[in-house]
């Protein structure tokens, strides 16, 4: 009951959306709320749920600059652990906060369900566009040029983090191109290592090297949706990784667990195509190593190209109903482009800014100990200019991370190919947006 | 722990049957079937132990030993020093959750025993038309389970604004359906109508009988129903993490799970979890052994009639 009413819901709001947005890109209207966006009277209050820790503190910092427009912090588990369910729930109950966190692979599910304000008529946010990294901003404007559902926090561009004395021990060059990558991997299996752990669960760092290969899993042209999750390049990426696994030159540790830092700490692995944000995850997985980690552009698939692809990163979207979308929106661009605002949030949760000017603080330009003194974040902030603004998320993220990941899994203890998994993955991914009308391309 | 007693018996057992030759199998039980149970029920305890055991080993190490010895095995004892950084960790904000949920969970319990001690006892001393119906109501409460009412309760405490307070977790902590059924199984068995006759005729309002007379008889149930209610609020999850944002009313166990769900970008956290998760256990066993044996008391006078 509770299912057929919620589907039916999302039907029509689909069917909302739908119209809207062919209205905003059929003709020059403009497109439904983003028209007004004025400054309310007097003292304004906003609520502002996100997970990041020590936010409280850089709200404290607002507050005390605009006494007219207070912030209070609310928070919670992450997205996928509960929060965004409970800004379904809240939008459902019309007392959603004013301002949200959304990674940029669960936007296109509140924009689906109409959850968010374009902020585009509020003052100074289309402005706002050359203050981002390109991409970032391409993740939330949905390739609409007028547009502007949320605003980009952090980025996860993607490097290589490699053990640098292995390597230079064993004489084994840094691979610049996937092919060297896979002649150092059988040179690092020669010595008892792995080179790399293929992670079955992580899709999202699979989305990253197939967002890198320079393909993208989604596409929406105003109206129906094309799902690509078997297109050429994620074939491809899949492809090269499945000849790895078959010829047991990567590791296939579940992410995340003991045995997969450990595989790290003493040695067994030699690198990681990770983000930005990874830098801390493997100094605290791997603390035994520290000192000789470096970290490199990510391999190439042709010789002398500098693509990088994203793994994670959020943004601030103001959610439906919200009274004060001007001071929101005020509230959204401080907290995601000033220095004051991004060094703090940088410190307290280790985010790396997608505002141009954050990749110039001087907390990412140090060199850091664990990585031998490199500074870093000069890779990833190279890595962060040649990420495509192409890649698209779905609606439907979840239930697709979920139906891929049972793939992987199957393909590396050799049941079926990643090739298999993204195929069926494909299938079931528009079954999903069918069963909730949202128009697809088949 | 208390699983275990049952299997002391067994020498004395052993004794008789040599003693009498052979015995009918309904009467004595076979040195197979009596092993293979104690091995049944040594690997259940295994299993249930060794996690408490693993948390407790990887509470007491530091972070670069938690991934690189021994996952069942003291490394360098840091126990404390751990608690010290918990607690100082954000203000002490564990120390607030942890008071939060033990006002959660005793004032809900609390209340919620006295409210179902009452209603139990109307059912069961007091003739009134639509009693059964009520009890069969009542006892189809029992049959819901409290995670499906989560949602419903979040959309209609957000139409009287109340989501995100104290009260949106307290009140709904307050209802135990399966308290009222004990309570009205016991009363009816343990509260004698001559007995309430008597202190009526004694000029005992029907509440003052209830409260000084009545309740004496029904401690056993009593305790068992807060017991319940005190571990079943304690436990509770899933009605916090849909109607709580604001970080200062989190019980511990939202509190934590918000935690774990960063552990991957922020690694310092997987200590705190770790040590809280430890830490949040101990006032439930507390409370367990204090009081046991009521809970043992309650849970048969329930169970046979």
């Amino acid at each position: 009951m509770q299912i057929k009413k919620r589907a039916a819901a999302v039907a029509l709001l689909t069917a909302a959306t739908v119209v809207l947005t062919g209205c905003a890109s059929g003709s020059t209207t403009s497109g439904g709320d983003a028209a007004a966006c004025e400054p309310s009277e007097g003292k304004v209050d906003l609520t502002f749920t996100t997970w990041i820790p020590g936010m409280e503190d850089v709200a404290a910092v607002w507050n005390e600059e605009n006494p007219d427009v207070q912030v209070k912090v609310q928070t919670g588990p992450n997205g996928n652990g509960g929060t965004y369910q409970n800004f379904f729930n809240q939008l459902k109950a019309g007392n959603a906060p004013d301002l949200g966190q959304i990674e940029y692979d669960a936007l296109p599910n509140f924009r689906v369900q109409d959850g968010l304000m374009d902020l585009a008529a509020c003052e100074g946010v289309l402005d706002a566009k050359a203050d981002f990294v390109d991409w970032t901003w391409g993740q939330v404007n949905f390739g609409e040029e007028d547009a502007v559902y949320a605003v980009p926090q952090d980025a996860g561009p993607m490097a290589m983090f490699y053990r640098a004395d292995l390597f230079a021990a064993n004489n084994i060059a840094i691979p610049t191109t996937w092919e060297e990558f896979a002649v150092a991997a059988e040179a690092v299996r020669a010595t008892g290592g792995y080179i790399t752990n293929f992670s079955q669960s992580d899709i999202n760092q699979f989305a990253g090297f197939v967002w890198q290969a320079g393909g993208s899993w989604f596409e929406n042209d105003g109206e129906n949706w094309t799902i690509d999750l078997a297109s050429p390049e994620s074939v491809k990426v899949a492809d090269y990784w499945q000849d790895l696994i078959d010829r047991d030159l990567v590791s296939t540790n579940p992410p995340w667990t003991d045995e997969w830092n450990n595989a790290y700490n003493t040695g067994s692995n030699w690198t990681w195509n990770s983000a930005a944000w990874g830098a801390n995850s493997i100094a605290s997985g791997a603390p035994d190593t520290s000192g000789n980690w470096s970290v490199a552009l990510s391999p190439q698939w042709a010789a002398g190209d500098n693509a990088a692809g994203n793994w994670g990163g959020s943004s601030t979207a103001v959610f439906k109903g919200s009274k004060h979308p001007y001071e929101a929106a005020q509230f959204a661009l401080w907290l995601n482009t000033s220095d004051e605002a991004l060094t703090m949030l940088n410190k307290s949760a280790n985010l790396y800014p997608a505002a141009k000017s954050g990749l110039e603080l001087p907390a990412l330009k140090e060199g850091v100990e664990f990585y031998g003194g490199q500074a870093i974040y000069d890779v990833f902030a190279e890595a962060s200019d040649h990420v495509s603004p192409d890649f698209i998320w779905g609606p439907t993220m979840t239930q697709v991370y979920n139906d891929t990941s049972d793939g992987f899994k199957g393909a590396v203890t050799g049941n079926g190919t990643l090739t298999d998994a993204l195929t069926s993955a494909q299938q079931s991914t528009i079954d999903a947006l069918e069963a909730q009308s949202i128009p697809v391309n088949k | 722990m208390s699983t275990l007693t049952p299997t002391v018996p067994a020498k004395p057992a052993r004794g008789l049957r040599s003693t009498e030759g052979k015995a009918p199998r309904a009467q004595r039980e076979s040195p197979f079937a009596r092993v293979s149970a104690m091995i049944v029920m040594g690997v259940f305890t295994l299993y249930f132990l060794v996690p408490i055991w693993w948390l407790l080993v990887a509470a007491s190490k530091n972070r670069s030993q938690f991934n690189s010895t021994n996952p069942l095995w003291f490394a360098d004892f840091s126990l404390f020093e751990n608690m010290g950084n918990l607690i100082a960790y954000r203000d002490g904000v564990y120390l607030k959750w942890m008071l939060n949920s033990a006002v959660y969970a005793g004032g809900g319990a609390l209340v919620g025993t006295i409210i179902a001690g009452m209603c139990g006892y109307a059912l069961a001393k007091y003739n009134f038309p639509g009693r059964e119906l009520i009890f069969n109501v009542v006892l189809g409460g029992v049959l819901v389970p409290a995670t499906a009412l989560a949602l419903p309760l979040f959309l209609i405490f957000s139409q009287i604004s109340l989501t995100n307070t104290f009260w949106s977790v307290f009140l709904p902590s307050l209802v135990s359906p399966f308290g009222v059924y004990l309570a009205r199984i016991y009363a009816s068995a343990s509260v004698p109508d001559e007995l309430i006759e008597a202190a009526r005729l004694d000029g005992a309002g029907e509440l003052r009988t209830f409260f000084t007379v009545s309740v004496r008889m029904m401690v056993p149930a009593l305790v068992t129903v807060f017991l319940f209610q005190f571990v079943a609020i304690w436990n509770n999850f899933f009605l916090p993490l849909i109607m709580l944002r604001d970080e200062t009313l989190f019980p511990v166990t939202l509190g934590l799970y918000a935690w774990n769900s960063q552990v991957n970008q922020i690694p310092v956290l997987r200590d705190y979890v770790l040590i809280g998760a430890l830490l949040s256990i101990i006032p439930l066993i507390i409370i367990f052994l204090l009081l046991q044996r009521f809970w043992r008391n309650g849970l048969s006078a329930g169970s046979v009639k």
